[in-house]
């Protein structure tokens, strides 16, 4: 099939490498400079990102609740995450004094590293990802529980009940849902033969996934999104924060930019978890094409596969941003039976199923 | 059987979960249904409810005539002492003595709205008003009297 994509990042970003290395002879600073460039991008866009999630949360949970949300400051409230930002920095950062100071401090810091590590191999449009490795989906999978850590130490350093059984809540809730995670992901590894997330994308260019792999895809796709939304800590299973129980849960004692990076983290996370979604099974930035409708394939390419990716990425935000203002949160043993009576065996029931739809070549 | 309780309990928590996020989803895409009222840029278009109690009035018609005999059922029905009733006694047109209203003293700062003064009138005299914007620089600008000046009691009324 041939691609017709016009608009695509991969002719800016070669651009910047030709005028790059044109200008510095050294491999070594080229490779530096071009690391820091990379990185000061990343972390603006994700700052930014952030904004914009911050405020899409408000004011979907304002009109699922049949309120109005921000809508003051900037153009319907646009600009109030910005506001909250600048109070947080004017805002004292408290360290208790019982706390263990070393890892109070460092544990803000891990949460949003390992957040951010899980960015790397995810491809934004056609040939532009940061760090494409052939084992793409273990990476993300790997390096996004380890915010787990930072959680932990976070809950243990606090010196407050409250803190250390919201960190607990976390381990014992991430170390459940990381299976069925895991499991459904490998659903979509079986099916396309590969790991890597680049040629995942590339194998869905004659439909994603979720269409692919007929019914087991579609609960492999149901079992990621549930499973996922307990990984990253967001309600209905946000048993570590549980603001009505915990008073915060973990971050009870963090204030100021600590307590903003613990936030920056919960959105970056849900933005990874969200693309990996829509990259093993919606396509990532493939456009959407119908079987033999070539007027209508053609239509679908001509919108830049940058759009495409992040449509289905916010779809699936949506989506989990509807889960947290509809759900009452769960108790401690029904997010444990969820997990291991219900979410586990079916899941492994469904990897047969997919096991002999990849053998058989049953999908198309 | 117990397969069968399995799957069961599967597909009513998927439906019963479906059937939350339908309400939810009604609700995000008819914004019509917004209950927030954005008061001070709504001010002019602004409905009360109907039961909605602001402070105690005392109507007055064209002849500024109200109807309050000064019986001073409602100083009594006030459970905190909200409301004085000052009264001076009048001579009618036939040489008789009468006890009127002379003034109907009302403490807003100190009133409940529980509506027992209202209850408690056997004229009608005093009704609730829908008025809610209260706020003064003076708090002696809350003791309010509600007869107007002049006015006297209306015909027929005892």
């Amino acid at each position: 099939m041939k691609s017709v994509i016009l608009y695509s990042l991969s002719g800016f970003s070669t651009y910047i490498h030709n005028l790059l290395s044109s200008n510095i002879g050294n491999n070594l600073i080229l490779l530096i400079t071009e690391l820091t460039i990379i990185g000061i991008t990343l972390l603006i866009s994700l700052v930014l990102l952030c904004f914009f999630l911050g405020w899409m949360e408000r004011r979907v949970a304002a009109f699922m609740e049949l309120r109005l949300g921000p809508n003051r400051v900037g153009p319907q409230g646009t600009l109030q995450i910005v506001a909250d930002t600048v109070k947080l920095l004017f805002k004292e950062g408290l360290t208790p004094s019982k706390s263990d100071k070393f890892l109070f401090n460092l544990a803000p810091f891990i949460v949003v590293v390992a957040a951010m590590m899980a960015i790397a191999p995810l491809a934004f449009a056609k040939n532009f990802s940061i760090f494409d490795i052939n084992i793409g989906v273990l990476y993300v999978s790997s390096v996004s529980s380890l915010s787990v850590l930072g959680v932990l130490m976070a809950g243990w350093s606090s010196y407050n009940k409250y803190s250390l059984l919201g960190a607990m809540r976390s381990g014992a809730q991430i170390v459940s849902y990381e299976l069925s995670v895991g499991l459904s992901l490998i659903a979509i590894v079986v099916l396309s033969g590969n790991t890597s997330l680049g040629e995942i994308i590339n194998s869905q260019q004659n439909g994603w996934w979720i269409f692919k792999g007929h019914i087991p895809a579609i609960i492999a796709f149901v079992i990621f999104i549930i499973a996922s939304t307990a990984e990253i800590n967001r309600a209905p299973f946000d048993l570590a924060e549980a603001d009505q129980e915990l008073t915060g849960g973990f971050n009870t004692e963090y204030s100021g930019m600590k307590f903003a990076m613990f936030l920056l983290a919960e959105y970056i996370n849900l933005f990874v978890v969200s693309a990996m979604g829509a990259t093993l099974f919606l396509g990532g930035w493939m456009p959407f094409h119908i079987g033999n409708w070539e007027s209508f394939n053609q239509i679908m390419d001509y919108i830049p596969s940058f759009v495409w990716f992040m449509g289905k990425t916010f779809l699936i935000i949506f989506i989990i941003m509807w889960f947290r203002w509809t759900f009452p949160r769960l108790r401690v043993d029904q997010l444990l039976k969820l997990e291991w009576k219900y979410l586990l065996p079916i899941s492994m029931i469904n990897i047969i199923l997919i096991t002999l739809i990849a053998i058989m070549g049953w999908h198309f | 059987m117990f397969l069968k309780n399995y799957i069961l309990t599967v597909f009513r928590s998927i439906k019963s979960l479906l059937k939350g996020m339908k309400v939810t989803g009604y609700y995000f895409t008819h914004p019509k249904n917004i209950l927030t009222q954005e008061y001070p840029d709504n001010r002019a278009t602004l409905q009360m409810f109907e039961r909605f109690k602001g402070e105690v009035v005392m109507p007055h018609n064209t002849n500024n005539e109200h109807r309050c005999t000064g019986c001073q059922a409602c100083e009594i029905a006030c459970p905190n002492g909200t409301i004085k009733i000052i009264t001076k006694q009048e001579l009618t047109a036939d040489g008789k003595k009468k006890k009127r209203l002379d003034t109907f003293v009302y403490h807003h700062d100190m009133c409940t709205l529980c509506n027992m003064c209202i209850i408690a009138c056997p004229s009608d005299a005093i009704v609730m008003a829908q008025t809610f914007e209260h706020s003064v620089y003076d708090k002696k600008m809350l003791k309010k009297i509600l007869n107007a000046p002049e006015s006297k009691l209306m015909e027929g009324v005892e």
